[in-house]
């Protein structure tokens, strides 16, 4: 049937399919629609999760580790300052390898209080050891949720996997939306190392200088064991439903000479103005960053790159331009726009690539030339 | 692409019209996307949403400047919004009102929703509903076919007065 959702409902839609056992969350704007939706699906009946009402995001991760390490299948959703707030529990998720799906929705980080898109949330939450993609419709919200479970228990993976989300922007939009029967799509969750009443262990304790450094490791060989896991999962479901995925959507990016890196909704919109600066005779493309973590190589050779930042690292810069410009050891143009929920038009996006100064960084609305 | 950018009040279903309308357009066989512009949303206060109808998948999140069509279900915005801003030349204005307002380079329309609601008995905490009638008067305009504008409402309000009020605005709107 023919649906229209939001972002946010799309993502309840994809919990609902998808059943985990225990979803622990607590609500903030503009993530708030995603628990309200997943309530009123427990309360219907419609899915059959323990939802545990918590009294912060602290203990919303803490509970979905605590159900994951028995094994069974967990979700939670947050934003912003939620999301900071359960900072300590998502390292612990992570180093414990409990495969937890959350759905963050980007927000910017106050004071100044802003409730609007921001990436600079998820960030923030960059080296923890997840899994973080970025989406861009709410189709994309709805397929790659899917998704995430899979990858996020698949067991070369076991590590929590975070679905990123403008805020308002893409979780408040209506768009069509399809939803799908995943059948044997995901596999039953097998957590090898769940915690077993009859066989009782001690996980957690002193782990001394001479074992530390090999958890640590073991996270980061999973972490590039998750690229194939990614690549198959979502080879699958273009298989089985018919969209395809990857680490990129690429745009006219062939035989482009300059090319638009960015995340989410902007990277859509970025679209639109690469059809206008080909009117233009400009040959420029779009390549839509999706998997930020674990971060893909990237088919840049030979081309400028004009990179969208929504987020800054203060005193060193746009966390997507440094990243890009590391890996291809050249310099980029990195624009910094869209910070808040600041609008930034396919207009504006079309400038950025004419007026790009390869080498520098420009601050959209603050640089006067850009 | 076509354009379209709603006026109302917070409270008063503008955010549920741009929904309804889109999921119109939708089942027309085009793709539309709806969105409310997010502020300091408060019950009374003027709010726009905006919806966007192509035969191509919609890629453009940005809001809506110069659109090709205003409807406005709360006239007594007006006073405080320029509704008009950015309308493209020669563009549509759809207003719930009693009387014809005329706009200078512009082609306006008018039906009274709040009288069809009263009428209907379309009332949900004091006030009348406007967002499934007007869809009656859109369909009207050609924005949206009358059986999709049903089916909609249809599927969103199981209470058949919602499929009656977008009939009378069908009947009764004016030029």
């Amino acid at each position: 049937m023919k649906k229209i959702a939001t972002g946010n409902k799309a993502v309840a839609e994809a919990v609902k399919q998808v059943q985990p056992v225990v979803v622990a969350a607590y609500p903030i704007t503009p993530q708030t629609e995603i628990v309200e939706q997943i309530a009123e699906f427990v309360s219907s009946g419609e899915l059959k999760s323990r939802y545990i009402p918590v009294e912060s995001e602290h203990s919303a991760m803490a509970a979905c580790i605590g159900a994951s390490v028995t094994g069974i299948r967990t979700f939670t959703a947050t934003s912003s300052h939620g999301l900071l707030y359960m900072h300590e529990m998502t390292n612990w998720a992570a180093g414990a390898r409990l495969p937890v799906v959350m759905a963050n929705v980007n927000r910017s980080i106050g004071p100044g209080w802003n409730i609007w898109a921001e990436h600079t949330d998820a960030m923030q939450e960059r080296d923890t050891g997840w899994l973080q993609v970025f989406v861009s419709t709410v189709q994309e919200a709805y397929d790659t949720t899917l998704m995430a479970f899979r990858i996020a228990e698949h067991n070369d993976v076991l590590l929590p996997v975070m679905v990123n989300l403008d805020g308002f922007t893409l979780s408040h939009i209506m768009q069509p939306l399809d939803t799908v029967e995943t059948g044997d799509f995901i596999p039953p969750m097998y957590l090898p190392h769940a915690i077993d009443p009859k066989n009782p262990a001690g996980y957690g304790g002193l782990t001394g200088p001479d074992q530390h450094f090999k958890f640590r490791w073991d996270i980061e060989r999973s972490m590039r064991d998750s690229v194939k896991i990614i690549e198959e999962t979502e080879k699958d479901f273009a298989d089985r439903f018919g969209r395809k995925y990857g680490f990129t959507e690429d745009y006219r990016c062939e035989d482009a000479e300059v090319v638009v890196v960015s995340m989410g909704t902007l990277g859509k919109e970025a679209e639109v103005a690469i059809d206008q600066l080909r009117k233009e005779g400009i040959r420029a493309g779009s390549m839509r960053l999706r998997w930020f973590r674990p971060f893909p190589r990237l088919n840049l050779k030979g081309k400028e790159v004009v990179v969208i930042d929504r987020d800054y690292s203060f005193g060193f810069g746009g966390v997507l331009a440094k990243s890009i410009q590391a890996q291809l050891k050249t310099d980029v143009f990195s624009v910094i726009a869209g910070l808040g929920g600041q609008e930034v038009t396919y207009e504006d996006i079309a400038d950025f690539v004419r007026k790009r100064r390869i080498g520098e960084e420009s601050w959209f609305g603050v640089n006067a030339n850009v | 692409m076509f354009e379209i950018r709603i006026h109302s009040r917070g409270g008063q279903g503008g955010v549920t019209a741009a929904r309804l309308l889109a999921l119109s357009a939708i089942h027309d066989g085009k793709y539309a996307t709806a969105c409310p512009f997010y502020g300091a949303e408060r019950r009374g206060a003027p709010i726009v949403s905006f919806v966007r109808i192509d035969d191509t998948p919609i890629k453009i999140y940005s809001q809506i400047k110069k659109p090709d069509m205003v409807v406005v279900l709360d006239a007594s915005v007006m006073d405080v919004v320029d509704v008009l801003q950015g309308l493209k030349k020669g563009g549509k204005v759809l207003i719930n009102s009693t009387q014809k307002k005329e706009f200078a380079g512009f082609s306006s329309s008018h039906v009274d929703l709040t009288g069809i609601a009263l009428r209907e008995n379309l009332v949900v905490a004091g006030s009348p509903i406007l967002n499934t009638p007007v869809l009656g008067a859109l369909a009207k305009m050609g924005v949206i076919s009358v059986d999709s504008a049903k089916k909609s409402i249809r599927e969103m309000f199981s209470d058949e007065r919602n499929v009656k009020a977008a009939e009378a605005a069908y009947r009764e709107m004016s030029a």
